[in-house]
């Protein structure tokens, strides 16, 4: 992977829609459906994904010669966490009235499957630069797409945006757009109509034992032969 | 102090960790196929977060709070659900190896699946004792099998059915998912 400039502006530009993270390779649902409930909380949980992400990337790409190849998980999920650390320490300090909606979806980070995929899939492999352009691009896609599913389930189910009142909905507001059924279905549809714009094969279905939407790819001997 | 029945319960039904919740959605969506994959999931992860909260809970109280450490807890939580999950696969192995063999592959996911790590950050924040926190961890395992295996029966009937193609593998599994948490929010207010 030659580090020139058209490579790197390429290593963002794939993650905010050809490999978007959420809405095209269907990794780190979780919090996905969890905290969009308000557009404003999509962004906020999409820029502290984005933070941690970035942190782990380049601490993880930068290790990448010095960690043992047997315990690289359990070394990754430490830089993980550390990360996921420090950044509630920063909102708690900082923005509390977020770090009270995210509750425990803020601590869940350690365990979003984007943050594990990419440090096995590129950051383990590749250098420092590119591995931070990477993780900014994954890191937008991903805040992205936690952005239109919260504002469709904030329009419609409580008929405001951003907190302010939408005039014709906010009288009527269908609630169950803010449950959790709301969030599969809006989730559902988002997918759908992305099938339906880009024309092409829906995306495959989840298989755990297909490594692109399992967590522990790394531990998958198939995956590793495809994409080195 | 709520009872262990409600707190088994709502664990269960009313705040069931994938359908209202949103933890282990992965696994709900990856493994959710067939019947016998489902409950294999669910047994695995229920064995996991009662372990893993049998264990955590002193490293808690006992080890990081006399310290003034809890800001530890997500790393030291992590680690020994990591680690507990390699331990149990080799206790399997050597011990019973029929059920380590229908394990088998579900086992090593259990790491990331993030309803462990949320069971056992839920009971520190609700300050749970010992023995409503191992309650606790047992209804949320079983409300996640429950979730999976009619999750898995819904899938079934959902292959035989005409989808519009846009529809197709995953954006119709997330409706149905949709349409089975409907369901679960009968259970709302049941213990309030």
């Amino acid at each position: 992977m030659a580090e020139n400039k058209n490579s790197l502006v390429k290593e963002i530009t794939k993650g905010i829609i050809k490999e978007n993270p959420t809405l095209v390779m269907l990794l780190g649902m979780c919090p996905t459906l969890a905290v969009t409930t308000q557009a404003s909380n999509g962004i906020g949980m999409g820029l502290a994904t984005t933070f941690v992400l970035l942190g782990s990337n380049i601490v993880i790409s930068a290790l990448r010669k010095v960690i043992p190849d047997k315990v690289r998980i359990p070394a990754f999920i430490v830089i993980i966490a550390s990360f996921v650390t420090l950044i509630g320490f920063l909102l708690e300090g900082f923005v509390p009235s977020l770090y009270d909606s995210l509750g425990i979806y803020l601590t869940l980070i350690t365990v979003n499957c984007i943050i594990f995929g990419r440090a096995e899939m590129f950051a383990s492999k590749n250098g420092i630069i590119a591995s931070a352009c990477d993780a900014i691009g994954m890191g937008i896609g991903f805040t992205l797409a936690l952005f239109i599913m919260g504002s469709v389930r904030e329009i419609i189910g409580a008929g405001q945006w951003f907190g302010m009142d939408i005039p014709a909905l906010h009288q009527n507001p269908m609630l169950i757009f803010i449950m959790p059924a709301g969030g599969f279905f809006t989730l559902g549809i988002i997918i759908a109509v992305i099938n339906k714009i880009a024309n092409k094969k829906p995306p495959q279905e989840i298989e755990c034992g297909s490594c692109d939407n399992c967590p522990m790819a790394g531990n998958c001997d198939k995956k590793e032969g495809e994409s080195a | 102090m709520k009872t262990l029945g409600v707190i088994l319960l709502s664990a269960m039904l009313t705040d069931n960790f994938v359908l209202s919740k949103f933890m282990g959605i992965c696994p709900f969506l990856g493994v959710s196929k067939k019947l016998d994959s489902a409950s294999g999931m669910g047994i695995a992860v229920t064995f996991v977060m009662i372990c893993a909260t049998a264990v955590t809970y002193p490293i808690h109280h006992f080890i990081l709070v006399p310290n003034s450490l809890e800001y530890f807890d997500t790393v030291a939580f992590i680690l020994v659900i990591a680690l507990f999950v390699q331990l149990v696969e080799v206790i399997l192995k050597k011990m019973l190896p029929p059920l380590y063999k229908s394990l088998g592959v579900y086992l090593p996911l259990i790491t990331t699946n993030c309803a462990v790590l949320g069971v056992t950050v839920l009971n520190i924040d609700n300050s749970y004792s010992f023995i409503q926190s191992i309650v606790n961890a047992l209804g949320a395992g079983l409300g996640f099998m429950l979730a999976l295996v009619i999750f898995s029966g819904v899938r079934k009937k959902l292959e035989y059915v005409d989808i519009p193609e846009t529809f197709k593998g995953v954006p119709a599994t997330l409706v149905a998912a949709s349409i089975v948490s409907v369901s679960f929010m009968g259970f709302s207010g049941l213990f309030s």
